[in-house]
């Protein structure tokens, strides 16, 4: 146990007399009062205990907890929260919900714009989308004290879940009409299940042997429950969505021919951004130098971290270096710590404030004894003589002058070498859109960046094909997927409709 | 789920297996590929489609048993089902009217081999099979080369069939003729496709090679496949499988498939173990 972590119980018994003190008046409360009342933190399991499993690390607010944290929102007027939400989610209302304990309310407020809120309410980065411009955390001076939106989310979520509520939404009578679903990320998952309920025909296409997407394949359980992820699933196939998995759209089945040859009416292309950057520099191809992709695949879909039962092996490593510093990075890092590893370092060019990760993922992983090596960058691998990974050699950057958008550039500082010893190097920089589509799909249009060109119903340039989520945004976030397939579901809609 | 539908040893630890696949059928091409899974859990391992049946709607893949999902792979029998199967991956070979074609086939190699050779043939090439093989008991698909083939030649380390040779030294030979062929095909363990390109180097011989490497997914999205050519980084499973042999770094391509190796090793006792248990528990 490491001493200054707090436990849920601790957590709870602060909430309980909060919750004793403000609720009688909760309808009377003064916005200083409610601004005087403490922000409500995540309970989490012990940094110390989770180095060694798997589990869930945030392990979610009581019933207490989340009534007290709805009690400092102050409903503002002007509702800024929202205008922060890209689905733009009653966000005042559901909390109003939840202070009123009406869960069955909160969720249903919340499932009008958003499909998959137990998998948001987890991974969005809310404190630059609705929590940034909280009224509550602009008076305090400080956004991490603004309301705590995301984990109200999860909690409505997981009630939802964990008292049985979820079902199935209703399906309208059948249309006879087909449409293929390429890809089951969250912007396939949502198109699936938007497209379903209007009564036509829905074929999920999957290329893995799991649907899920970057839900199942990425983002670790000990951040995402794969089985938060399954009810999802569950729920589509009890819609009478047809998932077919194994099968790979421009290998197994070209495009045109779901059109032209299957009888398919329209088409959704969710295929992601599955194409890891590399650095192009020496040694990256040495034995213990991984794609933060591959590295995750095997542990999470391929559940290399049962190691004496997983068919599929993942590398003993020692001393890990993770370049990068997004979300993927954290999770990497994460994972070679649970994995065993002694030593794992983030190599980050930046500094912590340009991080894209979330910065409740940065704080798990510097709880975790993650060291974090900022403004440096690797240069090049070194290799023993039977071609393993050895040392990383690093460079020492500093901030330059901002660039265009403003953002200081990076510059190396000139013979400023060192060697960090370490035997596994794990590449996560980034990921390209995945070629497949645009290789063997000459009709579509994609940008220079190989990403598919749509308008804003996500229409692509091939009469009744649409596309969202990673493969028009570029690697984004699992809400821009949803809200993309929100908007294409709707289209397909409104063409299948009128056909 | 993917129905086998017959199953016969080819070699000792060789064997053959035709399953159901109605869509790879339809779809594959010479050189694709497919990767498949014993069970849900199962390690993801890549095979080449060594033959295919449209009307039947099924695929014929060959396997050595070496490992332990080959070796899990080797205990079903007709009728049993493989967990997963995805396909066809890859790159289909190039295939046109060349000239002269020289196809190596070496061990195993001979399977992948076959439908490339097939599509040379049917292109109107003049065909040269040289298969090579450890001994006698190793030798695969012999028969349905000679059929092919405009010529077959055979080499073995022992001599027990055909001549007691290196495939490599077979291939030279052909180099050695005028006009030498327009293009070597060659599949194989990685050190003979690397000797073979080696062989055919000096004559300026066009040489293409298929890769096997350790694979994830198979469409491009991990990475672990990936090999240096010509000193760039290539996905073997979305850039090839085949590539121009002179190219190909060979050494750090057989380093990387040696990764896990001490784990294999590990895996392949406790497999033995295992399957004796069951052997036990069934009896
Ligand atoms: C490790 C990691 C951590 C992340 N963490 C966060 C986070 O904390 N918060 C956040 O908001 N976002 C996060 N992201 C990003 C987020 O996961 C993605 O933006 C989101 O999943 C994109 O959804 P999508 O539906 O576009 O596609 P994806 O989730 O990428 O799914 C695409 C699916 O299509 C399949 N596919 C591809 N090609 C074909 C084909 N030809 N035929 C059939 N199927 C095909 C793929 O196998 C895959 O299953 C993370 C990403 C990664 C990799
Ligand atoms: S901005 Fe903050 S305080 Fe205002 S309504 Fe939204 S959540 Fe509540
Ligand atoms: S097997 Fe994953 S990229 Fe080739």
């Amino acid at each position: 146990m490491s001493m200054d972590h707090k436990t849920p119980e601790d957590f709870q018994k602060e909430a309980v007399e909060l919750h004793t003190e403000y609720m009688p008046r909760k309808d009377a409360l003064s916005p200083r009062e409610r601004l005087g009342i403490p922000p409500q933190e995540m309970p989490a399991q012990d940094p110390v205990a989770r180095r060694a499993n798997f589990n869930e690390v945030a392990t979610g607010y009581s019933a207490e907890q989340a009534q007290v944290e709805a009690l400092r929102c102050l409903q503002c007027k002007n509702r800024p929260c929202v205008e922060g939400c890209p689905v733009r989610i009653d966000i005042p209302g559901f909390i109003q919900a939840i202070a009123d304990g009406d869960y069955a309310q909160a969720i249903a407020i919340i499932k009008r714009n958003s499909m998959l809120p137990a998998i948001c309410g987890r991974v969005c980065p809310q404190e630059t989308q609705c929590q940034e411009p909280c009224t509550v955390g602009k008076a305090l001076k400080d956004s991490s004290k603004g309301v705590a939106i995301g984990r109200l989310e999860r909690f409505v979520a997981d009630w939802e879940r964990e008292q049985n509520r979820i079902k199935p939404p209703e399906v309208a009578p059948e249309t006879g009409k087909k449409v293929a679903v390429i890809g089951s990320g969250p912007a396939s998952l949502t198109v699936a299940a938007d497209v379903r309920r209007a009564g036509h025909t829905v074929t999920l296409m999957e290329a893995f042997h799991k649907p899920g997407g970057v839900l199942v394949y990425g983002i670790p359980e000990f951040r995402l429950p794969k089985s938060i992820v399954q009810v999802e699933i569950d729920t589509l196939k009890a819609m009478g969505v047809e998932i077919r998995t194994n099968f790979v759209v421009g290998r197994s089945r070209q495009l045109k021919d779901l059109l032209e040859q299957d009888g398919y009416d329209a088409v959704f292309v969710g295929t992601g951004a599955g194409l890891p950057k590399f650095m192009n520099i020496d040694g990256e191809n040495l034995i213990g130098v991984f794609s933060a992709n591959e590295y995750l695949t095997r542990v999470n879909l391929m559940k290399a971290y049962d190691r004496d039962n997983a068919d599929t092996p993942v590398m003993r490593s020692h001393k890990v270096a993770v370049l990068g510093g997004g979300n993927v990075a954290m999770d990497a890092a994460r994972t070679a710590v649970r994995l065993g590893a002694e030593k794992v370092t983030i190599v980050y060019r930046r500094t912590e404030k340009e991080m894209p990760a979330r910065v409740e993922e940065v704080e798990h992983a510097k709880e975790e004894g993650i060291e974090f090596r900022l403004l440096q960058n690797a240069k090049r691998i070194l290799g023993t003589d039977d071609g393993r990974v050895r040392s990383l050699e690093c460079l020492l950057y500093e901030l330059g002058e901002p660039d265009s958008s403003g953002r200081r550039r990076p510059v190396e500082i000139p013979d400023s070498e060192f060697e960090l010893d370490v035997d596994t190097v794990i590449v996560a920089i980034g990921n390209d859109s995945n070629p497949l589509i645009q290789q063997t799909t000459p009709e579509m249009e994609f940008n220079r960046w190989g990403n598919i060109v749509v308008n804003e119903d996500g229409a692509t340039s091939m009469q009744r094909v649409f596309a969202g989520g990673d493969i028009v945004l570029g690697a984004a976030t699992v809400i821009l997927a949803m809200g993309q397939g929100r908007q294409a579901a709707a289209a397909i809609n409104r063409m299948l409709a009128t056909a | 789920m993917a129905k086998i539908i017959r199953k016969e040893k080819l070699a000792p630890a060789v064997t053959r297996m035709i399953v159901e696949a109605e869509h790879i059928a339809r779809e594959r091409k010479p050189g694709q590929f497919i990767i498949l899974q014993v069970h849900d859990d199962g390690e993801r391992i890549p095979l080449t489609i060594a033959d295919a049946d449209e009307a039947a709607g099924t695929i014929t893949i060959i396997f050595q048993v070496v490992g332990r999902t080959t070796h899990m792979l080797d205990a079903l029998e007709e009728g049993a089902e493989i967990a997963h199967l995805v396909g066809p991956l890859g790159q289909p070979t190039h295939i046109e009217k060349f000239g002269h074609v020289v196809c190596v086939g070496g061990g195993i190699g001979a399977a992948p081999l076959f439908p490339i050779a097939q599509g040379m043939r049917h292109a109107g090439n003049r065909l040269t099979v040289i298969l090579g093989a450890r001994n006698s008991n190793l030798l695969i698909l012999e028969d349905d080369m000679r059929e092919l083939a405009d010529e077959l030649m055979i080499c073995t380390d022992d001599g027990s069939a055909g001549r007691k040779a290196l495939v490599t030294e077979q291939l030279a030979e052909c180099c050695k003729k005028n006009p030498p062929p327009d293009l070597v095909v060659a599949i194989g363990p990685p050190i003979m496709m690397k000797f073979c390109a080696e062989t055919t180097r000096p004559f300026n011989v066009p040489t293409v090679v298929s890769l096997n490497t350790i694979m994830i997914d198979g469409t491009g999205m991990c990475g672990g496949c990936r090999v240096t050519v010509g000193g760039q980084t290539k996905f073997v499973c979305v850039d090839g499988p085949e590539f121009d042999g002179h190219q190909v770094d060979f050494d750090n391509m057989m380093r990387r498939l040696a990764a896990y190796r001490g784990d294999e090793q590990k895996d392949h006792d406790r497999c033995h173990l295992e399957l004796q248990i069951s052997e036990k528990e069934g009896a």
